[in-house]
């Protein structure tokens, strides 16, 4: 089983490492976008599927590491080792600023304390016309360099965000594994039970957001390198929306569930409003039929096949009848 | 018995708005002393529960613990000191395996909570697993280990409630109805897994069954009306008029049920 899994893994891998000789420039920038909603919905994810804490505010900080990354680059210097560490450190920073504030509540009360933060964020951005262009964005933005490479070229910067991609998915399948993780899960399943083992859950909640805050600033930091520039649009609540149906297409609580969500909204988004303007439409559709029929999303979905295809092979009966107490002394 | 004292409370009293539902208790509890707290329904038990173990805070009145005032210490620090409670209604991670929900206790123990980058495996933590095994075999539960908590039966589930606050290794343990909603067997199964736990431990029971807190308690306190009525050994209190007379109404008498 194991084996199993390392091996897909690898296939993956190899077939992520290879795509750039076989796709096309557009898809492989398809491919990129993938990746980089990818970590911001791997980010909402730890919040959202691991900790049971359902925000509508994660493009605060996918804006805030994004135009972090964007003035750092057109003010001070392009360099990778300039924009990405103060995208990370600026997302940590006001993360544990909001976090504090929205620990204080819970369920319904989260999810709007999280919407009314980013949304002054937004408000923020939009005013601040001398720091961040206002409505306009931020444009022409020096795109990213690491030592003497330039990534202009989109074959390198594929693979540079392929490995941070890489690492903050290995580091958050290691995290949720890890009994950090599991407290995480056993609060998402009932805090309650949690405090009475002697949990400070409130700490451990509060340092899940700060990792989701911190890992959706880098998201918004790659993108605004990818893109060479950033707009107001990209952190107002519908982009929350959008991450969090990523996430819940996907399957909430799983590491593949995000990527596959973000892929399938990308590639959705991207063909189909090439027929048509009403993708909106369409890609709400399908989200209530996932939320209605699969509510664990695409992952769900391929382990409830899986299991069928199982179940049609003759299974040893673990649960055969046998006195209900027979051990009463 | 001249032992220490483990557990004062000093004139607690708890009033939700302008219903007063504890008011004036005062107790002293001696270590390893087994308490069965008794009491007709809507006598405060469980709010006194929840006051013990910090799940809500006290209108008036100290509650000390080992002499330290810990009146408005949080729940989760007063698990951490020794004093932990089982509820009366199952409390469990209920999709998660009964593995999964005792690791949770047990890591918290071994203080592992904040380990980041170690994935929770066998392989780095056979302690942690052997320790889970060597309980769930005392508590008959081998077979459900890699189980989901859902899939089992009340009973079960109502075992591991009961596991999962033993397995915090308590100084304190406050059982809120252990054996509420079982049938006979399993219950007496209970019962006698309650008397193997170490005599040191400090143990208060919540219960409804009379002939398993009688059984299990050597000191008895009737809670009726929110105060308590009477508080002494379990022979003064099976004879005591007033509280017969409080279970007579209730249509069931101490004595008959010795």
């Amino acid at each position: 089983m194991k084996g199993n899994h390392s091996i897909k893994f690898l296939f993956i891998f190899l077939l992520m490492a290879l795509s750039p000789f076989f796709l096309s420039l557009f898809h492989l920038n398809l491919l990129i976008e993938i990746l980089i909603l990818g970590i911001f919905a791997l980010s909402l994810n730890l919040l959202v599927g691991y900790t049971g804490l359902v925000s509508l505010g994660h493009a605060a900080f996918f804006g805030i590491g994004a135009y972090a990354s964007g003035i750092v680059a057109k003010e001070l210097s392009p360099n990778l080792i300039a924009t990405l560490p103060v995208s990370l450190l600026v997302s940590i920073l006001v993360s544990s600023i909001i976090g504090m504030f929205c620990m204080k509540v819970s369920g319904f009360y989260f999810l709007m304390l999280t919407l009314a933060f980013s949304q002054m964020i937004y408000s923020f951005i939009h005013q601040s016309t001398d720091l961040t262009g206002g409505t306009n964005g931020l444009s022409g933005i020096p795109s990213p360099q690491l030592g003497g490479v330039d990534f202009s070229n989109p074959v390198f910067l594929y693979y540079l965000i392929l490995l941070i991609f890489a690492a903050v998915f290995t580091g958050l399948s290691v995290l949720v594994r890890s009994p950090f993780g599991q407290v995480l899960i056993g609060i998402r399943e009932n805090e309650t039970r949690m405090k009475s083992m002697g949990y400070n859950t409130t700490l451990y909640k509060y340092s899940s957001f700060i990792i989701a805050g911190a890992l959706g600033g880098v998201a918004g930091s790659l993108y605004t390198n990818f893109n060479g520039f950033i707009s107001p649009s990209d952190v107002y609540w519908t982009m929350s929306g959008s991450v969090l149906i990523m996430v819940i297409i996907g399957g909430a609580g799983t590491m593949a569930g995000p990527v596959l969500g973000a892929g399938l909204i990308v590639i959705l988004e991207t063909i189909v409003s090439s027929y048509t303007n009403m993708w909106m439409l369409i890609i709400g559709v399908i989200f209530i039929l996932f939320v209605v029929f699969f509510p664990k999303g695409i992952v769900g979905i391929g382990n409830s096949l899986v299991n069928n295809l199982a179940k049609s092979k003759p299974l040893y009966n673990e649960s055969k009848p046998e006195a209900v107490y027979k051990k009463d002394a | 018995m001249n032992r220490e004292s483990i557990l004062k409370v000093e004139g607690v009293g708890k009033s939700f708005g302008g219903l007063e539902i504890l008011r004036n208790i005062t107790f002293d509890v001696k270590k390893g002393e087994r308490i069965g707290i008794i009491g007709p329904n809507g006598a405060g038990k469980t709010t006194f529960y929840n006051l013990l173990a910090g799940d809500l805070d006290p209108s008036k009145g100290t509650i000390y613990y080992c002499g330290q005032n810990i009146t408005n210490l949080p729940n989760y620090k007063r698990a951490n000191i020794g004093i932990v409670r089982t509820f009366q209604k199952n409390n469990l991670l209920t999709d998660l395996t009964v593995l999964d929900n005792l690791l949770l206790v047990l890591q918290r123990k071994e203080g592992l909570g904040n380990v980041w980058f170690k994935p929770r495996v066998e392989k780095h933590y056979s302690i942690l697993f052997e320790k889970a095994r060597e309980l769930l075999s005392k508590w008959g539960l081998e077979k459900q280990t890699h189980k989901i908590v859902k899939s089992l039966s009340y009973g079960e589930q109502r075992q591991i409630e009961i596991l999962l606050g033993i397995a915090t290794d308590p100084k304190v343990l406050l059982l809120d109805e252990p054996t509420a909603g079982m049938s006979q067997a399993e219950t007496n199964y209970i019962v006698n897994l309650l008397h193997t736990l170490p005599k040191e431990l400090t143990l208060m029971i919540i219960e409804h069954d009379l002939e398993v807190v009688f059984g299990l308690s050597d000191r008895m306190i009737v809670l009726y009306n929110g105060g308590i009525l009477v508080d002494g050994d379990p022979q003064i209190v099976r004879n005591d008029k007033r509280v017969n007379d409080i279970y007579i109404g209730q249509g069931e008498s101490l004595s008959a049920s010795s």
